[in-house]
């Protein structure tokens, strides 16, 4: 078998390249069932990394993992960006956190048979991303949540702040340190 | 490395006296013989970690001090296994034509004239863990320009800017996972890890596999680059093998007669899709 490319920071300056208008708003326009969810990106020192990017990927709420082209759908004409369809649901989302280390993602709830949102968390000074979840409410039964002791399960589960808006703060290290996942063999 | 514990600390019993105007603490800053020690110690510590058993890393470790940027961006905790094979991880988002146009995975042809540099071509396929091709799949590259300077505001290198260059490319995957990037080679260029410290010239990669949890981000490098041994963020993985994979070959075959060099980069993409039934075959 092939060994695996090694992986290698994101670094500062991808900020001009990976980013795209409406990355983080895979929720077709004037969706009714929308939902925001949005929060902070802190060190071990508790400081904001205001260069981070988060990537998210989920199932759409009718519960099809298959995902949708066209998340950065351009434009032939100016090689521009023409932004989402409005339509189509492609599952996946892309957000720098900006100089507070604040992001804000605007997507459509997950579906019950996998209740969460998928993170991969870039950084110049990750050396390799991180994976976490998002679970905006407390499933009935859960094989990873069930296995996490009280406070480390808490730091998966969105804060609810009120009609469709959740909040999700991100602990790269420290007490309140955010459950990362491995997912290898 | 704190700024804390250069400040003078006052008792808090202590009536406040009026604040002597003090120098700004000095940032320490360490020096490449400092760096390249830690480099070393890392590694010797990894081989005798293999010596005695463990299996070669293929990835660097999160906590790399010699870059200093991954000290208090590294969790602390184990990471916790997921083994669930309903997971939606192992699943990943798709890209289509609608995601990229014509011009992009030639990064000479985005402005109106033609950019300063050694026009290259770098080309390559895109493998999962058993060999299979990655179809059909996003590859994002950016780079800084042939003086070594980023169309990135933050940048702050004083290396010109090139009206003619911004960096940045993609391009889909064929059929036999292959790519191809038209660019010019990117400069070296300085950061601030360290006194006279110096990356060497790389294209940062973006990549997407069949799932999530293939995703990689990495960089290539060129073929004897004297300022490898001296780079904390190529040298943070400690593997010699694995260090070799994110080098590029010069490769006579895809050097363009009168127009460009080429470069042939082969990537694998990591993650438990490997494991899963290719879903093109069998059903
Ligand atoms: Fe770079």
């Amino acid at each position: 078998m092939p060994r695996p490319t090694p992986s290698q920071t994101v670094g500062p300056f991808y900020g001009y390249a990976l980013p795209f208008p409406a990355g983080g708003s895979p929720a077709p326009a004037a969706h009714p069932g929308a939902v925001t969810v949005h929060g902070v990106v802190r060190d071990g020192a508790g400081v904001p990394v205001p260069d981070a990017l988060l990537e998210f990927w989920q199932a759409a709420p009718d519960g099809s993992l298959t995902g949708h082209p066209g998340s950065l759908r351009r434009d032939p004409v100016t090689g521009g960006f023409l932004g989402r369809d409005g339509v189509h649901f492609t599952g996946f989302a892309r957000v720098p956190t900006d100089a507070d280390g604040h992001w804000t993602l605007r997507t459509l709830g997950p579906p019950a048979a996998t209740p969460y949102l998928s993170v991969c968390l870039f950084a110049r000074g990750l050396m390799h991303h991180l994976y976490t979840r998002v679970y905006l409410a407390e499933p009935p039964a859960d094989a990873l949540l069930d296995a996490l002791p009280a406070d480390r399960r808490a730091t998966l589960l969105a804060g609810g702040e009120g009609e469709g808006v959740y909040h999700f703060d991100i602990h790269l290290q420290g007490e309140k340190e955010t459950v990362f996942l491995d997912f290898d063999r | 490395m704190s700024h804390a514990s250069l400040t003078p600390q006052r008792k808090s019993s202590e009536p406040a006296a009026p604040t002597p105007q003090l120098p700004a603490p000095q940032p320490v800053v360490p020096t490449q013989r400092e760096i390249s020690a830690e480099i070393s110690a890392a590694h010797a510590r990894a081989a005798e970690a293999v010596t005695a058993g463990a299996a070669p890393l293929d990835h660097p470790p999160r906590n790399f001090a010699p870059y200093r940027s991954s000290v208090l961006r590294h969790p602390r905790q184990p990471l916790v296994r997921v083994e669930d094979p309903e997971a939606a991880e192992l699943h990943g988002p798709v890209f289509g034509v609608t995601d990229v146009t014509d011009l992009d995975a030639d990064l000479t042809r985005q402005h109106l004239g033609e950019p300063l540099g050694e026009r290259i071509t770098v080309s390559g396929r895109i493998t999962d863990r058993a060999g299979r091709p990655v179809r059909g799949q996003l590859v994002e590259v950016w780079q800084a320009n042939a003086s070594g300077r980023y169309a990135h505001q933050r940048d702050q290198h004083p290396a010109p800017l090139d009206p003619h260059f911004t960096g940045v490319g993609r391009c889909l995957t064929d059929d036999q996972g292959g790519y191809r990037f038209t660019t010019i080679k990117p400069g070296a260029y300085p950061w601030r890890n360290h006194d006279n410290a110096w990356r060497p010239a790389h294209i940062h990669f973006s990549l997407f596999g069949t799932a999530f949890t293939q995703r990689l981000v990495t960089q290539m490098y060129f073929p004897g680059d004297p300022l490898f041994p001296y780079d904390p963020i190529l040298q943070s993985v400690t593997e010699p093998a694995a260090r070799e994979r994110l080098v590029a070959s010069y490769d006579h075959a895809l050097s363009v007669p009168e127009w460009s060099l080429g470069y042939r980069w082969n990537i694998v993409l990591d993650g438990p899709a490997a494991t899963l039934p290719d879903p093109e075959e069998g059903s």
